[in-house]
């Protein structure tokens, strides 16, 4: 084998393969080939780096280089200029966005040197269809280290330690669960591995299956031998083909070095692993809901107790984790359990991997340690927000999250803190808001969500949240009374009371949260008949200022339902009974003569 | 193959290492000018004669990097070698056999090949 002086990343994760790096893949491959460099230089696929707005990204090594949005015509430049000569192509290096600095380096770039890659520290580093290269990073390592030397207890005693909580949502104590497990009474138990991400805007769970499957399976195998299961299934939602692709094959390459199967490392541990492909509900993502669904029936929730641990899958003792939860177990072992529990605050350890979207300048996913502030995601890695406009909020937790001010920039989230501000750390999600979103807008597209994956079963949750919308929509449209918003508070905290599920009982976070603090944009729909970020069409119109008008016509001309009236002597004006306020005609005007009021 | 102890696991490691070693930046570095004077003096030769001597020797944590044209046109080609806790010393006018004996002599085992050097800095 030739010495590769140099490594070139391609990453072929979901985002930049959409954005084309499969074509430009084969370029580098043609060009090295071409060049002759092909024996010196070393041509990587790998997963998501969690920057994918700015793919297709590749990064080469040694240098660290990292290049966005390369096109097939980058690539005579990337082979010529980097790999031959040694100069960094820097017109395609990632620019920061206030002091527009080129970083040379992929670890210097803020959106990554803030971060602490635990569950995430293989993903756009190896080659997931790679088994070798899994194990070149310690993979199966830290299985290898359990199998011949510690207990099962002992495994669950450093999972303990290490004070992993669960990632999913609920953030339950990982090590406790296992115990459960492992005490309860039966000759056949499961581990299962939540990879349902229902969660809008969440791709945390898929990035890590694509970037790095062994890291889930060697936690899953891991989990399996502490509470003594030998079978597995990792219920993945369809709509994530490349997860299911990689997760099949590193599958089977671990099958055939003997790592997935009977008497794995000459032990007693047996291990075999299913997946199973799920429609892609969110209710589904419920463990109760999902069990039932990888059995066959329709998923749907049913109350606890017995508890999964004692009476899971075909009614079995079963271990239920989360892709992330399970993500970090390997490290854990390896590292031990202390190393991970300094990491964090008091009674949150370790990382946390935050889907970072909505009016933030870099989106993508960040992974840092617990108690990390709002202010180092958002203004730090996410670049702050998106032209310079107000920050206003950030919605956090998904679905069943909650809408946190401007205040709580400086809030350190872990799981406490953010239970106490109304919103939940959930599985990671985290959208941006600023100035130009409406609160009530905000809760209303959390509450749509929820509302129509409701699977129906109890009463609150199907009518509440139904009712709840209806007030919210009455109050958009200008017609809501202040006693609404009595009566929606009322409603939330019993939708919020007497669900059965996770769902339910969740749904109202938006709501409340946005009633909690941002009280007075409610007020402004009702009173005032305004909608303070101008977003409610019932509350906004457009008006042409005939001062500035210089009746051109441009807007009459694009104006969707001809609602705009003038001639070249007088000024345009718009009927508003007409207008169905779409808002081209402040667009197109080249005069600034449109407002919105 | 199957893994049947930690032994078979970390021979598989071993012989893995190289996968992804050139993504870590060594602490071991070898940097080659390959500015277009560099390469008009043989640069290109050079550096072929040391990804082999590489391989030949087995050395994995070595980084290979090429830099631009550093202003000393007239000494190219140019090799930089950084080790650890030492001094980066630049090497010119160096030719093929030259390299080999700087990664023998310099690289592995310490000494430096007095007769090429041109320059050292912290
Ligand atoms: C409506 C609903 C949806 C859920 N969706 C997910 C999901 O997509 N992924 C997930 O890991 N957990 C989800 N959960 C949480 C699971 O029920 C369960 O708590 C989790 O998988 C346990 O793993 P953990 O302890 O590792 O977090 C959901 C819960 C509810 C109520
Ligand atoms: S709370 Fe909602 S989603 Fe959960 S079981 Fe009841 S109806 Fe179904
Ligand atoms: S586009 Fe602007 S300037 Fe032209 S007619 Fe319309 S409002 Fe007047
Ligand atoms: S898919 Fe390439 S960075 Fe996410």
């Amino acid at each position: 084998m030739a010495f590769y002086r140099a490594h070139v990343l391609v990453c072929k994760g979901t985002g930049c393969t959409a954005s084309g790096s499969p074509s430009v893949y084969e370029a580098l491959k043609k060009e090295l080939e071409r060049r002759g460099l092909d024996q010196e230089v070393a041509l990587v696929e790998t997963g998501c780096h969690g920057m994918c707005e700015m793919g297709p990204i590749v990064v080469i090594y040694p240098e660290g280089s990292l290049y966005c949005r390369v096109t097939v015509d980058d690539v005579p430049e990337i082979v010529e200029e980097h790999l031959y000569k040694g100069r960094l192509v820097q017109r395609l290096l990632y620019t920061t966005p206030d002091t527009k600095f080129k970083v040379p380096h992929y670890r210097d770039i803020p959106f990554y040197s803030k971060q602490l890659r635990i569950a995430l520290r293989n993903c756009g580093y190896i080659n997931p269809d790679n088994i070798d290269e899994y194990i070149a990073r310690d993979g199966y390592e830290a299985l290898a280290k359990a199998l011949t030397t510690m207990k099962p207890e002992e495994v669950i005693t450093e999972v303990r330690t290490s004070g992993l909580r669960g990632r999913g949502g609920g953030g339950f104590p990982t090590g406790t669960k296992w115990e459960f497990c492992r005490k309860a009474q039966g000759d056949k138990k499961y581990v299962i591995c939540n990879a349902d991400e229902g969660d809008p805007g969440a791709f945390m769970d898929r990035s890590l299956l694509e970037g790095d499957p062994h890291a889930v399976i060697e936690g899953m195998m891991l989990g399996a031998y502490a509470i003594g299961a030998d079978e597995g299934y990792i219920y993945c939602r369809a709509e994530y083909p490349l997860a299911i692709k990689r997760l099949r094959g590193a599958i089977a390459q671990a099958g055939e070095y003997g790592l997935i199967g009977d008497n794995i490392m000459g032990s007693d541990f047996s291990f075999h692993l299913h997946i199973k492909e799920g429609a892609g509900a969110f209710v589904c993502g419920e463990e109760t809901a999902l069990m039932a669904s990888i059995q066959g029936e329709r998923g749907m929730p049913y109350p606890r107790p017995p508890f999964p641990a004692n009476k899971g899958l075909w009614g079995k003792p079963t271990n239920i984790n989360n892709v992330e939860t399970w993500a970090n177990v390997p490290n854990i072992i390896r590292n031990g359990g202390a190393w991970y529990a300094s990491i964090g605050t008091e009674k949150s350890k370790g990382t946390k991997v935050f889907a970072l979207t909505g009016k933030v300048n870099n989106t993508g996913l960040v992974e840092v340690p617990m108690g990390t502030t709002l202010r180092d995601i958002v203004f730090d890695m996410g670049g702050g927000i998106l032209n310079n406009r107000k920050f206003k909020a950030v919605q956090i937790g998904g679905p069943s999250g909650g809408c946190l001010a401007e205040q709580h920039l400086d809030l350190p989230v872990d799981y406490e803190s953010l239970t106490a501000a109304g919103a939940i750390m959930g599985s990671g999600g985290l959208v941006v808001i600023d100035e130009d979103t409406c609160m009530v807008d905000v809760s209303k597209f959390f509450l749509e969500f929820t509302q129509r994956e409701s699977c129906g079963k109890c009463v609150p949750c199907r009518e509440g949240t139904k009712q709840m919308l209806l007030i919210l929509d009455k109050i958009s449209s200008g017609k809501g009374r202040m006693e609404d918003l009595k009566i929606l508070e009322d409603l939330a905290l019993m939708v919020k009371e007497m669900s059965l599920c996770g769902l339910g009982q969740t749904a109202p976070n938006p709501v409340l949260t946005t009633l909690r603090y941002f009280r007075e944009e409610y007020e402004a729909h009702i009173r005032d008949k305004k909608c303070p970020a101008m977003v409610c069409k019932a509350l906004i119109s457009y008006v042409i200022d005939p001062e500035k008008c210089r009746k051109c016509g441009l807007c009459a001309k694009n104006c969707p339902v001809n609602c705009i009236a003038g001639d070249r002597n007088t000024p345009y004006v718009i009927d508003q009974e007409k207008c169905i306020k779409c808002g081209t005609c402040l667009e197109v005007c080249p005069f600034q003569a449109v407002s919105k009021v | 193959m199957k893994v049947t102890s930690l032994e078979d696991l970390r021979k598989i490691k071993e012989s893995a290492k190289d996968l992804t070693s050139a993504r870590s930046r060594g602490a071991t570095r070898v940097i080659i000018g390959m500015g277009t004077c560099g390469i008009a003096a043989g640069a290109r030769e050079v550096m072929t004669a040391i990804l082999e001597e590489l391989d030949k020797r087995g050395l994995k944590d070595v980084a290979v990097e090429t830099t631009g044209c550093i202003g000393m046109c007239q000494k190219e080609p140019l090799v930089d070698i950084i080790r650890p806790g030492e001094p980066r010393t630049t090497y010119g006018e160096v030719s093929p056999a030259d390299a080999v004996r700087i990664i023998a002599e310099h690289l592995v085992n310490g000494h430096i090949v007095e007769d090429k050097v041109i320059g050292q800095t912290d």
